[in-house]
């Protein structure tokens, strides 16, 4: 069985994309819409990665509830930082380079989900395919913003 | 004191439901003006609120002289509130804008139009040859009318080709267009103001009738002193005087408004309260919807919003008994956390109840400036005219059509650009011409120490059209001066979708213009074309700009072809849609669950209320096949910034009775100025135990953005939280200093609601200081 293989897998991506999230709100603290709304997207992800090591425990992978993700004092820096990028019109690429990677973090993590629904099917384990469920529809939530927010964003970003 | 500021609400004429609500003429007259000196009376409405007061101008040698209620209006019957009274002052007052002003070497000297008009563009076709539209931005009003916006619309988003257009009844109403669009797939408001003449359960969420539409509490009041009063519900965290004739009044803290409202459906569901034939008739959602709320019990509300747990239920059980429920919902619920999810809560309790489209059975999802209807239904403020969907090709084609354009002519990759966006592409440089007409972002808009710092950038070209110096023309390139209501034809529409002409009563002052003129001036120059090499803009005034519209509007859910100025000006009111098949216009709309939320027919396909992230076309047709009303729940989550030991308070923001926007206008109406000449902070009995703060005492109240220092007022709000009244700027302070510590915005956070875009203006965290026991000084 590699069920717990790919929720080893899974708790990466996730952290990941929890990590993704977290810096593109400190390095874009002038663009209110990322800065606020990536603290609550990422939150949805650790919230996924504890839930994931505690039920990963049931295939024997001992994974972490709490990866560390970055400490307050290099938070700081960046936001710093970033205040100083505002003004600069390449402020405006970097958003988008970040964007693009949290959707395909986002994507890559939506596979995951993918993948430990139809395992979770196959074995019957009731609250992994509860747990896949809710987390994945978080995570599309997830993606269709990363993608929106680099739509309404581009045209502006690419003709200036 | 005059009798009006005492008695803001004026004198009781009770009704009882079912009952039409009795006239009551009010007039105001200047000091030594009878009726026998009155030259001639000219119709309009109120521009000072969203309630659409309609009243006569008195004109008497040129000038204007007083104003008298409209009897046979629907609207107010006659009465008109403080504002309506005496705010009319303002047009007279003697610092008007009355030449157009240009920079030179650092300063704003008088100039003519000529001067102010070709440097305008020269520099729009400058940043058109080196960067593109996208280098243009407009901000415009809730103040102007509906010819000028339309105008506004197609001159920059068919002429100039911008998407950068918005209004800023972003701050004061996005969010109702937002949750009517989300539940109902269209903008344009449900019930009417009659539905209070029926209504035996009045609801009202965040919104402070009392203060922001005098003249519609006091029809609540004539139905409160009538027989069988209706109950009435508040939420609100301060005690306003709609909380003291409330039923249950609700005080949670701020930011918490949705579970609050999640807390109430729980309830209406869990008890059975729900109308299950209409939800299964005319809805989509109802089984996510009570997956969400499920959770949310009273006790499990009453921990975050900090109001018991039995106070939640006991509202819920009057809004789930109602046999006619009428809700409105304003500012408190708008400009807060989670503001289209709160609101689109509102919209599922009517819903869920059955409780639309029937007299007395009604939803107001208000406006706050008076004319913001318009400049949704125009296009100008982050839609496209005529409700058309921005993100549906063929809808995009219809207007295109309209406009003698092709498709591509239209930008439509995204939304119409809001203002907090448009102003950190002015930040980071992309915008470097932005046309500011009627509105004063430098006192309006949050965290002002950003804005100024903003708007004073050198790369930035900032014209300001607008009737009085302000601290927005302060920063400005060129200043238009612009004629104002009394001194132009158009038409408005209030919050009720109730129509109102509004006549030339005088001249405007000096060379001051109509926002139409200057507008149809700027195209002209610009000579903007459509397709066939016609002019893009074919109209020349007032009537030919409706006229234009009329067409643009036709089909449409704010169908405006069945009205013409002479019929508003006999008739007075007419709520559209007015066509030739409803020729006395709809008083509610989706009566017997029709809704405008067909795929190919709304306004939008909809937003994740907590993300904003639109939903795609084909994810619409599947959630909602036959266009029916939508249920839409969301998770509660914290707000941005929440109280912390350095800053425990937080803070909430609001009108008061006697102003209106900036003040531009209330504080040169000698009576509205003398009633609230300054600005004041609230605070709570026990919390100023707590901190020895006597009333009268000067509080320093800072947020990490800034302060601000006001006397203290010890009232009725709950405890841990302050209110400043906002938008008080420093155009007329006294003081020596820059005036910096008396606009509440300077301490208000830059964050917005996803859906709405609306800005937070009440959830900053902000500590308290008496400087009158610390020893410091004014």
């Amino acid at each position: 069985m590699k069920l717990g293989l790919a929720l080893r897998e899974l708790h990466r991506s996730e952290t990941e994309l929890a990590q993704r999230l977290l810096h593109a709100g400190e390095r874009h603290e002038a663009d209110q819409d990322v800065y606020h709304l990536s603290r609550t997207l990422a939150a949805w992800s650790t919230e996924h990665v504890r839930a994931i090591a505690e039920q990963a425990r049931r295939y024997d992978e001992d994974l972490d509830p709490e990866p560390r993700l970055e400490t307050r004092l290099v938070e700081r820096l960046r936001e710093r930082a970033a205040e100083v990028l505002g003004r600069e019109p390449e402020a405006g690429m970097l958003l988008l380079l970040d964007l693009r990677e949290i959707y395909l973090a986002a994507a890559g993590v939506s596979v995951d989900w993918e993948l430990i629904a139809q395992g979770a099917q196959g074995v019957q384990d009731l609250p992994l395919i509860e747990l896949a469920q809710r987390a994945h529809t978080e995570n599309l939530r997830q993606m269709r913003w990363a993608n929106a927010k680099l739509k309404e964003s581009a045209t502006q970003v690419l003709l200036t | 004191m005059d009798a009006r500021i005492a008695e803001p609400w004026g004198a009781r004429t009770p009704y009882g439901p079912g009952e039409t609500w009795p006239e009551r003429v009010d007039s105001y007259l200047a000091d030594g003006v009878s009726e026998a000196d009155v030259e001639r009376w000219v119709p309009t409405a109120s521009i000072l609120h969203s309630n659409g007061d309609a009243l006569d101008v008195a004109v008497a040698g040129g000038r204007i002289v007083g104003v008298r209620g409209r009897a046979h209006d629907r609207v107010n019957h006659g009465r008109l509130g403080p504002k309506d009274l005496y705010g009319w002052q303002a047009n007279n007052s003697t610092d008007r804008l009355t030449r157009p002003l240009i920079r030179r070497n650092g300063h704003l000297v008088e100039t003519d139009w000529d001067t102010a008009m070709d440097a305008i563009v020269r520099r729009t076709r400058e940043l058109l040859d080196e960067h593109g539209p996208s280098a243009i931005g407009f901000y415009t009003s809730g103040q102007l009318f509906l010819e000028e916006y339309y105008t506004l619309g197609v001159l920059a988003h068919g002429g100039l080709r911008t998407n950068h257009v918005d209004g800023n009844t972003r701050l004061c109403t996005a969010t109702s267009a937002e949750a009517l669009k989300q539940s109902f797939g269209c903008d344009g408001q449900p019930g009417s103001y009659a539905d209070v003449d029926h209504a035996d359960v009045i609801a009202l969420f965040g919104h402070n009738m009392a203060a922001t539409q005098t003249v519609l509490w006091s029809r609540i009041l004539d139905r409160l002193a009538g027989p069988n009063p209706p109950q009435v519900i508040c939420v609100d965290p301060r005690r306003t005087p709609v909380a003291e004739h409330a039923t249950v009044h609700l005080a949670p803290l701020p930011g918490t408004n949705l579970a609050l409202m999640n807390a109430l459906l729980h309830e209406v569901i869990v008890n059975g309260w729900t109308d299950e034939d209409y939800i299964a008739a005319h809805t989509v959602g109802y089984d996510e919807l009570a997956k969400q709320v499920k959770p949310c019990t009273p006790e499990w509300a009453a921990e975050i919003c900090r109001v018991p747990a039995a106070d939640i239920r006991a509202a819920a059980r009057v809004v789930g008994s109602a046999q006619r429920l009428l809700s409105t919902v304003l500012q408190g619920f708008y400009q807060s956390h989670q503001a289209t999810a709160a609101a689109v809560q509102v919209n599922n309790l009517n819903l869920l109840r059955g409780m639309l489209g029937k007299p007395g059975c009604g939803i107001l999802q208000m406006n706050g400036q008076p004319t913001a209807e318009n400049t949704r239904e125009c296009g100008a403020d982050g839609d496209l005219a005529g409700f058309r969907n921005w993100s549906s090709d063929a809808q995009v084609a219809d207007l295109a059509r309209v406009w003698g354009l092709d498709m591509h002519d239209i930008p439509h990759y995204s939304p119409p650009t809001h203002v907090m966006q448009q102003l950190r592409y002015i930040e980071e440089g992309s915008i470097r011409m932005w046309w500011v007409s009627a509105t004063n972002p430098a006192v309006s808009l949050p965290e002002l120490a950003r804005i100024r710092s903003i708007l004073a950038q050198e790369r930035l070209f900032l014209v300001v059209q607008d009737i009085f110096p302000t601290e927005t023309t302060e920063l400005a390139d060129v200043v238009l001066p612009a004629a104002t209501w009394a001194e132009k034809e158009g038409t408005f529409t209030n919050a009720d979708r109730t129509v109102h002409y509004s006549g030339r009563a005088v001249d405007p002052p000096g060379d001051a213009r109509s926002d139409l003129d200057i507008f149809l001036d700027y195209a002209r120059r610009l000579d903007l074309r459509n397709r066939s090499g016609e002019p893009l803009i074919h109209w020349t005034d007032p009537a030919s700009a409706f006229a234009a519209w009329q067409e643009c509007s036709r089909g449409r859910p704010c169908d405006y072809t069945g009205l013409s100025y002479a019929m508003l000006r006999e008739r007075g009111g007419v709520q559209w849609p007015c066509t030739a098949e409803n020729p006395d216009g709809t008083e509610r709309l989706y009566v017997d669950g029709k809704f405008f939320a067909a795929a190919d027919y709304c306004e939008t396909y909809g937003r994740d209320l907590l993300t904003g992230a639109p939903m795609e076309p084909a994810e619409y047709r599947a959630f909602n096949p036959d266009g029916k009303a939508m249920f839409k729940g969301a998770e509660y989550t914290p707000p941005p910034e929440t109280p912390s030991d350095d800053h425990p308070f937080v803070l909430t923001t609001g009108r008061t009775l006697y102003h209106f926007h900036t003040r531009t206008k209330t504080a040169r109406a000698p009576q509205l100025d003398a009633a609230a000449p300054e600005v004041w902070v609230e605070v709570s009995a026990p919390d100023a135990e707590r901190l020895g703060v006597e009333e009268g005492d000067l509080l320093e109240i800072r947020s990490p953005r800034g302060s601000v220092r006001a006397p203290a007022r010890i009232g009725g709000i709950r405890e841990g939280v302050v209110f400043l009244p906002f938008h008080y700027g420093y155009w007329d302070t006294k003081t020596e200093d820059d005036g910096h510590e008396r606009a509440a915005n300077e301490l208000t956070i830059t964050s917005w609601d996803p859906a709405s875009r609306q800005p937070l203006f009440k959830t900053a965290a902000v500590s308290v200081r008496n400087l009158t026991k610390d020893g410091g000084q004014r």
